[in-house]
């Protein structure tokens, strides 16, 4: 009977793992497929590969959205690193309240967040420009990066700094030779973290972009609404394969606060 | 107090005042905005007004719009709960070790990868002549695509947040000490006793978080509808897009783009109010 459970247990894992995966992998084998309307039986052609190399939009979009991914993870990495140390050594009065500030930017619907930023620099004046794109971008990182890090932090033990502090080690040292090191996954897997969230975003890129510049979720969605080609399967296929590879590097880190595997 | 490099206030200046910078007060903004007749630019003359919000409340159309909306995030919620909650089980109790390590990272991975991509893929599913009618027709039944119908935006809007639930779910069943599970068992419990007396009451948490990230952000899902429902297919989230990108009737999005926060943050505090209740009476 336990067994019986365990192994229906195990059927529905694989089963679900293939309602994720299964609409994924007919994308990415249809582009491989010489079919333009995306028909089985497979026959294999890299075309839809040749045409990406030419086009030159999808190819720009995917640069757009990877710069902006990098910049704006650095960025919000290093500002969440700062609150994130407070926040986790620190007592003070209102520490809950400020840890609730972090929800709303993660869990409002974005196209509200993103309509309240084009409104409030539209009527400042500030017309869309790569800068009201990043600002945006940013905004939605930082919470995530600020609860990735002080999740690390909160794991590693303060008795070593109490320890060193102890034993006579000046603050900047204590930082430099125990905290920075213990904290430093925690960094990385925030900024690889916030990386793929402003990958993904696409309600503050569709709102704020300056005409003229797009990224790949906004000409996705272009793309969708207006035909498409399978060169989107082409590009997705990449990028999936990509990101899915970064997952597993740094899945293993964040892991959500569940123990690592 | 211990002196602590980092373990000065001023370290939340950059990240706090970013936030309030660019989510506070354009909030806030856009919230004054809504009362506004049009918005300030010049010399435009502006007043204060209710219009905005009567909009709402006079034309039957928005109020549908919000009941589409909340059963789209209802549906959608609930179909995340009904698989995802067995997945977290299954994942938490069913398999061990590595294993566990790899499926759990299995599930995690489409979190990273593009929610255009994944949203994408189902396109090419659904479609008509898509890889569902082509498996139909081997058998010789001929079935047309859903792709443009209510269902489609269901299951691409399940595919794209069951992870959430899974995720809050699996992190509370795994926090569960299984000594309190062998205990329940030793002194006679059934497995479904077991399962209501004990599992599920300790496993609220994340159901309740779970099931927050996932309504709050489908109330406002303006692409899923838009890209799988065709044409027709209109939800309180696409109707805001449309006031800020086609008919610039930017105040009347502001109202609708508070109204539908509002209603999300009563239904949080609602569901937050209850788990702790629950969890008071236990």
């Amino acid at each position: 009977m336990k067994h019986l459970l365990r192994n229906t247990a195990r059927v529905y894992i694989v089963l679900a793992l293939g309602f994720i995966y299964v609409p994924l992998l007919i994308m990415m084998l249809n582009a491989f497929n010489q079919s333009r309307i995306n028909q089985f039986p497979l026959v294999f052609d890299l075309v839809w590969f040749q045409k990406l190399a030419q086009n030159q939009r999808l190819i720009r979009a995917t640069v757009n959205s990877l710069s902006i991914a990098a910049f704006t993870s650095v960025l919000a990495t290093i500002c969440a690193t700062f609150a994130a140390l407070v926040l986790a050594r620190q007592q003070f009065r209102g520490k809950a309240f400020l840890q609730a500030l972090l929800l709303p930017p993660m869990t409002i619907p974005w196209i509200i967040l993103a309509v309240a930023l084009l409104l409030t620099f539209f009527w400042l004046g500030i017309s869309r420009s790569i800068v009201t794109l990043l600002l945006g971008h940013v905004t939605v990182q930082i919470p995530f990066a600020i609860i990735v890090i002080s999740a690390r932090l909160a794991a590693t033990d303060r008795t070593l700094e109490d320890a060193a502090a102890s034993l006579g080690s000046r603050p900047a040292r204590t930082f430099r030779t125990i905290t920075l090191p213990l904290m430093l996954p925690g960094v990385l897997a925030a900024l690889i973290f916030t990386f793929a969230v402003s990958f993904d975003n696409f309600p503050i890129s569709y709102f704020l972009a300056p005409a003229g510049v797009s990224t790949l979720p906004v000409e996705i969605y272009t793309a969708i609404r207006t035909g498409f080609t399978p060169e989107v399967n082409a590009i997705s296929t990449l990028v999936f394969i990509v990101s899915a590879a970064c997952a597993l590097v740094g899945g293993r880190e964040i892991s959500f606060g569940v123990r690592s595997a | 107090m211990s002196m602590r490099f980092g373990g000065r206030w001023w370290g939340l200046i950059p990240a706090y005042g970013w936030l309030i910078l660019f989510c506070f007060v354009p909030l806030a903004v856009m919230f004054v905005f809504s009362f506004l007749s049009a918005v300030p630019l010049g010399a435009r003359e502006v007043s204060f007004t209710f219009n905005n919000y009567a909009t709402f409340f006079q034309s039957s159309l928005y109020s549908q719009l919000t009941l589409i909306s909340l059963t789209m995030a209802f549906q959608t919620t609930f179909w995340c709960l009904l698989f995802g909650y067995p997945l977290a089980w299954a994942l938490s109790k069913a398999v061990r070790g590595r294993t566990q390590g790899v499926l759990f990272l299995l599930i995690v991975v489409p979190f990273w990868s593009n929610s255009l991509i994944r949203l994408y893929s189902w396109v090419i599913v659904l479609q008509n002549g898509g890889v569902i009618s082509q498996f139909f027709k081997l058998f010789g039944i001929s079935v047309p695509g859903i792709l443009f119908t209510y269902p489609a935006i269901i299951i691409a809007l399940v595919h794209a947040y069951l992870p959430y639930m899974v995720l809050t779910i699996y992190v509370s069943l795994d926090r569960i000490d299984d000594s309190l599970i062998e205990a329940s068992r030793s002194l006679g419990a059934r497995a479904w006793r077991t399962f209501r007396r004990v599992i599920l009451p300790l496993s609220m948490p994340g159901v309740v978080s779970g099931v927050i990230l996932v309504f709050v952000p489908v109330v406002g899902a303006f692409v899923e509808p838009r890209l799988l429902g065709g044409r027709q297919s209109q939800t309180l989230g696409t109707i805001i897009e449309n006031q800020f990108v086609n008919s610039f009737n930017w105040t009347l999005g502001s109202a609708l783009s508070f109204l539908m926060l509002f209603v999300v943050l009563l239904l949080v505090i609602l569901s937050a109010g209850i788990s702790r209740l629950r969890s008071r009476a236990q």
